[in-house]
């Protein structure tokens, strides 16, 4: 999945900490495929527990519909490491988060599936918090945020997970053509464990 | 190349520098993956993507499975109840079977907690690399060995290639010096650093524990504290092998034997970080100001200690923490200013990754011994393996938990996170001894304090949250 130019409306969600048991509960986790997650996305702040949307809840605004990038507090994506977080978000419809800070495993499972976090500074942070509902575009290739009223900031990401996402690259496939030091490594490499024995 | 005199590394820079396959310019290290543990949640996706590309798991000797997560606590006897639950698990022996790989199932005597077997095996040594589809990894470095959680594509990227594509972390070094007063434990030396840092202090990092604190501690009590590095945003955590280790690991089934245990253990002495190595970031705790602690709200950072009072989100300024700090205690149902101490509670969860090995157990037992749990408590006491809980049988603790009126289990995750129906009914209030107080983790609504297996037990005995130093 290549990740193009990015422009959308921001839903944003104004807290620190979201944790991937909030993205999405452990009950979710049972599936062997990843089919039907998008249903789970923040279930139990988007439901009530008759299974009603509850309408105070931002991504159940129908101003809010269609949006493929949220805005979020700080630390996102932090605790378990369930990949099924970024499962569920894309398949809700988002393609960016936008945060000042990513847990490191939430991060890494968002680019292998082509979900873009975006690190901004604490003031563009603050604006866009303010502004629920304000259409951005995001350059990947340009590594660039820019907000309706024309202010731009580049944000970082780090070169390997751009090329990925831009071109699709395939992290396996890249790793796979590396055999040959794989075995060189292995064979300097003697293990001290054998689960088989 | 590298002159430790010249040039002094932390342990992590040693396993790292010994582990990387390749490193091409623009690219992430290709690190080598030493044991990697797999269980029935994370892994689904992963095997399918192996059959969808036609790979074969590259080295099924380096791979070790079991079933903790969807796992039934109730007897063996018993179907699985749960129709889903149930069919992860019959895909996880399909899995193993296909792919050729050790699994011990949900009748095997070695079956357990991943983070536990491990361990017990002897699976888990000092200077590994090991990783599992799973936060809680970082258990593993307790023993010197550089372990991390992974997402469910990596799990497939290690199956087919034991490799990782990894950048490296900082290193944050956090010292405990000091000796801990009586009724104080492991895990309230972790839940004192996250409370310091906060959830998200050590992201980017690496913690090694230093001090003569964490030097006096078991290896099980070491295990507590790295288990909840990532707690603290750190992806792993790691203590320095030492004789402890070595007596710890020596004899058991996977660790080497004769000859290529001397050589083993020469080996890993090499391990600890040189004399000035540098850390990026350093943190010290003196242990002996240390009371045990509790969490009051719903992240692990929001921690105080057992005589401390709930945080009033009038004295926070920022105003998204300001704002979250309301919403936990508007979840937790608790007022500002008030102490934890004395609040009434309704479950008792001993058990998860972070405290349910065989010490555990025991001081949870030596708390409950003679008493009784107070009526209105339900208390469960899981075993993190089965070899735990046959350890456990044999001192009689089981006995002490029956006779209190507590639930003893068949092993796994259990009450952590309410995957096997063990699980919080809406509104209830828990002290675990587990690792998460988010959000409905221990079952949808329900209320998470987290705190030691002392002041678990302590607190079932009187049906409060409980200073266990005042009850004993």
């Amino acid at each position: 999945m290549k990740f193009e130019k990015l422009e959308s409306k921001i839903v944003v969600l104004p807290v620190d900490n979201i944790d991937t048991d909030q993205i999405i509960p452990a009950r979710y986790l049972k599936a062997i495929s990843k089919d039907g997650l998008g249903e789970g996305l923040f279930v139990d702040w988007r439901k009530n527990a008759d299974g009603t949307l509850k309408s105070d809840f931002p991504l159940n605004k129908p101003e809010n519909k269609g949006a493929q990038i949220l805005v979020t507090g700080d630390n996102f994506g932090c605790g378990s490491s369930r990949e099924h977080a970024p499962w569920a978000l894309v398949q809700y419809g988002f393609r960016a988060v936008i945060s000042t800070s990513f847990a490191d495993i939430f991060k890494g499972n968002a680019v292998k599936n082509g979900l873009l976090p975006v690190v901004v500074p604490a003031d563009v942070h603050k604006q866009l918090i303010a502004s629920p509902g304000m259409k951005v575009t995001i350059d990947l290739a340009a590594q660039k945020l820019t907000l309706a009223d024309g202010r731009s900031v580049e944000f970082p990401i780090d070169s390997f997970a751009k090329r990925c996402m831009l071109d699709g690259v395939d992290e396996l496939g890249y790793m796979l053509q590396q055999e040959p030091a794989i075995a060189a490594f292995e064979a300097q490499h003697p293990s001290r464990i054998n689960t088989l024995s | 190349m590298n002159n430790p005199m010249k040039n002094p590394r932390t342990i992590v820079e040693k396993i790292w520098d010994s582990h990387v396959v390749s490193q091409e310019p623009g690219a992430p290290a290709l690190l080598f993956v030493d044991l990697h543990l797999t269980h029935e949640v994370t892994s689904p996706q992963a095997f399918q993507m192996l059959r969808e590309r036609k790979l074969k798991v590259r080295r099924p000797d380096l791979t070790i499975a079991t079933m903790d997560h969807s796992t039934p606590t109730t007897s063996r006897d018993l179907p699985v109840l749960d129709p889903i639950g149930a069919a992860q698990l019959d895909q996880m022996e399909k899995n193993c079977a296909d792919f050729g790989l050790r699994l011990y199932n949900r009748m095997s005597d070695h079956q357990g907690i991943v983070h536990i077997i491990g361990p017990e095996q002897g699976l888990t040594q000092p200077g590994m690399t090991i990783v599992c589809g799973d936060s809680h990894t970082a258990t593993h470095g307790a023993f010197g060995a550089l372990a991390f959680g992974i997402g469910t594509s990596q799990v497939g990227h290690v199956l087919a290639t034991q490799c990782l594509l990894q950048t490296p972390s900082q290193s944050y070094a956090i010292r405990v010096n000091g000796a801990l007063k009586p009724g104080v434990s492991a895990k309230d030396i972790i839940l004192a650093v996250i409370a310091k840092i906060g959830i998200g202090g050590g992201t980017g990092c690496v913690f090694e524990y230093l001090g003569s604190t964490i030097r006096g501690l078991s290896i099980e009590e070491r295990m507590t504290i790295c288990n909840m590095s990532i707690e603290g945003g750190a992806r792993a955590g790691l203590v320095a092998p030492d004789d402890t280790t070595y007596q710890y690991l020596n004899g058991r089934e996977f660790a080497p034997k004769g000859e290529a245990w001397d050589e083993a253990v020469k080996q890993w002495k090499q391990l600890p970080s040189d004399e000035g190595a540098a850390y990026a970031r350093e943190l010290t705790i003196d242990a002996g100001e240390l009371e045990p602690m509790v969490t009051f709200g719903t992240n692990p950072g929001m921690g105080i200690p057992i005589s401390g009072a709930v945080p009033d989100p009038a004295s926070v300024s920022d105003p998204i923490e300001k704002s979250d700090l309301v919403k936990a205690l508007k979840y937790m149902d608790l007022e500002p200013g008030k102490p934890l101490q004395g609040h009434r509670i309704d479950v008792v969860f001993v058990g998860s990754c972070t405290n349910s090995r065989i010490s555990d157990l025991r001081a949870a037992a030596s708390v409950i011994k003679g008493r009784k749990v107070n009526p209105h408590v339900r208390m469960l006491v899981v075993p993190g393996s089965q070899q735990v809980k046959h350890q456990a049988e044999a001192e009689g603790l089981d006995k002490i938990f029956r006779d209190a009126g507590a639930d003893f289990r068949e092993a796994g995750c259990s009450m952590c996170l309410a995957m096997n129906g063990d699980q919080l009914e809406p509104g209830e209030y828990s002290v675990s001894t587990s690792n998460r107080n988010f959000e409905g983790r221990q079952g949808k609504g329900g209320r998470t304090f987290l705190a030691s297996p002392l002041t678990a037990a302590a607190s079932a005995i009187t049906g409060f949250v409980t200073d266990v130093r005042k009850l004993v």
